[in-house]
């Protein structure tokens, strides 16, 4: 059987998505948010959810309205609070969402060592501040490094620009961001993509995400402007 | 003008004013980092024919100015989300290379927004701990201890008039001791081991109305200059 990773729906593409899963979603800002496939995981009915993001949705689509339909009770992220964010603001005021913040860099080198195989590494960010409470920190050459755990998902919802049939991926600009990072980091990487080209067309130069590391790819040719 | 203006007299520099003064000084040749709010408004502002490489935590390097609104590109925006574009030479890495860049000590500078800067350097910029604004850490630790040089943009004081350069941080610390220049609407100021040196002020600004919204004990250099909008 030929290898094949391109699945014909969002539903297939996001089967498997259960309750109580930890789902990772690129993008940053409005850049690279895998809007179809977040709106195939409302559709699901998936609740109790952890979502992993750099923020946490603006507008009234995307990832806003996954944490405004109340199923995701954990948010792990950098900068959750941006203009236009109110359905996250509301529930976070409320205690209604539980959230873990994450300094930018330290959360996507935790995806990266994740999906490297890394235990844990030491870094310099965060040392002597809130967000490093209760870690185990070491002198490093006379300066304070903190110990950062990996961090995996069950599921990562990544867009990128171009896939094959391999799942090899090339991203646009700067959509770009966690793609790459959060596909290595998850049990099950479902990626939307613009184009689908033939085994081979892609430039080898050019892939930034190998296939090893997707498992399904959707072609999303909409060029819908999300209120996000 | 607000209460604050015509209790001191002055008019105070806008916020593209602040971050076309941190341009002007920003040494050709750097790699800098914007952060959010002000900071980012400097790639607008770049002095003609200065060669800086503008760098983005989203995983931009060679930052150009916001386009015309026809050029708008939902792919390619800066750390405030505002549309930018890419400087001939500019690329793109996925953000954990981004970060390699902040954390390795690659960049030599870096700009960022403040809530407080202590007298010692001290920077807090990511939470207020109040529930109703959610926290917001973003880059800004990365930066705090990555960059060769932290530069702070921000207003001299809060919109009640409070002032934001402080003896001692009141907010949860971002980093210690990190923040080496202070460009404010009203000032530029120095962190020394002396403690803070005043280099330039707007017109019609004294010392003394200055260090009225300044905790810290503030110094006049004697080759002070007038802080002049351009």
């Amino acid at each position: 059987m030929p290898i094949d990773k391109i699945t014909p729906s969002v539903a297939e593409a996001v089967q498997g998505v259960k309750d109580g899963m930890t789902i990772m979603i690129s993008g940053f800002g409005f850049a690279g948010v895998p809007n179809d496939l977040i709106h195939g995981v409302l559709d699901s009915g998936a609740k109790n959810l952890t979502v992993i993001s750099n923020n946490a949705g603006t507008g009234t689509e995307g990832l806003a309205a996954l944490i405004g339909s109340g199923r995701v009770t954990r948010i792990i992220c950098s900068y959750p609070r941006s203009k236009g964010s109110d359905l996250f603001d509301a529930r976070y005021a409320a205690g209604e969402i539980e959230l873990e913040l994450v300094p930018q860099g330290t959360l996507s080198e935790r995806m990266r060592a994740a999906g490297a195989g890394i235990g844990g590494f030491f870094t310099p960010t965060g040392a002597g501040t809130e967000l490093a409470a209760g870690k185990e920190t070491r002198m490093i050459d006379g300066r304070e490094y903190v110990l950062e755990a990996p961090l995996r998902a069950d599921i990562a919802l990544v867009q990128a620009q171009e896939a094959d049939r391999w799942g090899n991926l090339v991203y646009r600009k700067a959509a770009r961001n966690f793609g790459p990072v959060m596909a290595m980091a998850a049990d099950l990487t479902v990626v939307q993509v613009k184009r689908i080209v033939a085994l081979g067309e892609m430039d080898p130069e050019a892939v930034v995400t190998p296939g090893i590391f997707v498992d399904r790819v959707v072609h999303i040719d909409n060029n819908r402007e999300w209120d996000i | 003008m607000s209460v604050a203006e015509l209790e001191l007299g002055v008019t105070k520099l806008t916020r593209p004013q602040i971050a076309r003064r941190a341009a002007e000084l920003i040494p050709d040749g750097s790699f800098v980092n914007l952060g959010i709010g002000i900071p980012t408004l400097a790639a607008n502002v770049m002095p003609a024919g200065k060669d800086v490489v503008l760098h983005s935590e989203n995983g931009i390097l060679g930052v150009g100015p916001t386009p015309p609104e026809a050029e708008r590109d939902r792919d390619l925006i800066n750390a405030s989300k505002d549309y930018v574009t890419l400087l001939p030479g500019g690329s793109y890495c996925v953000h954990s290379d981004a970060f390699a860049m902040i954390r390795g000590g690659h960049l030599d500078l870096a700009l960022l927004g403040a809530f407080e800067v202590a007298g010692n350097g001290d920077l807090a910029n990511w939470t207020t701990g109040d529930r109703r604004f959610p926290p917001g850490v973003g880059g800004a630790m990365d930066l705090a201890v990555g960059a060769k040089a932290i530069w702070v943009l921000t207003d001299h004081t809060t919109k009640k008039g409070e002032p934001k350069i402080v003896n001692a941080c009141r907010y949860p610390l971002t980093a210690k001791g990190v923040v080496k220049r202070i460009f404010t609407d009203l000032a530029l100021i120095d962190l020394t081991e002396d403690g803070l040196l005043v280099r330039e002020m707007v017109p019609g600004l004294t010392i003394d109305a200055l260090q009225a919204v300044t905790e810290p004990k503030l110094t006049l250099a004697e080759d002070w200059q007038e802080l002049a909008a351009a």
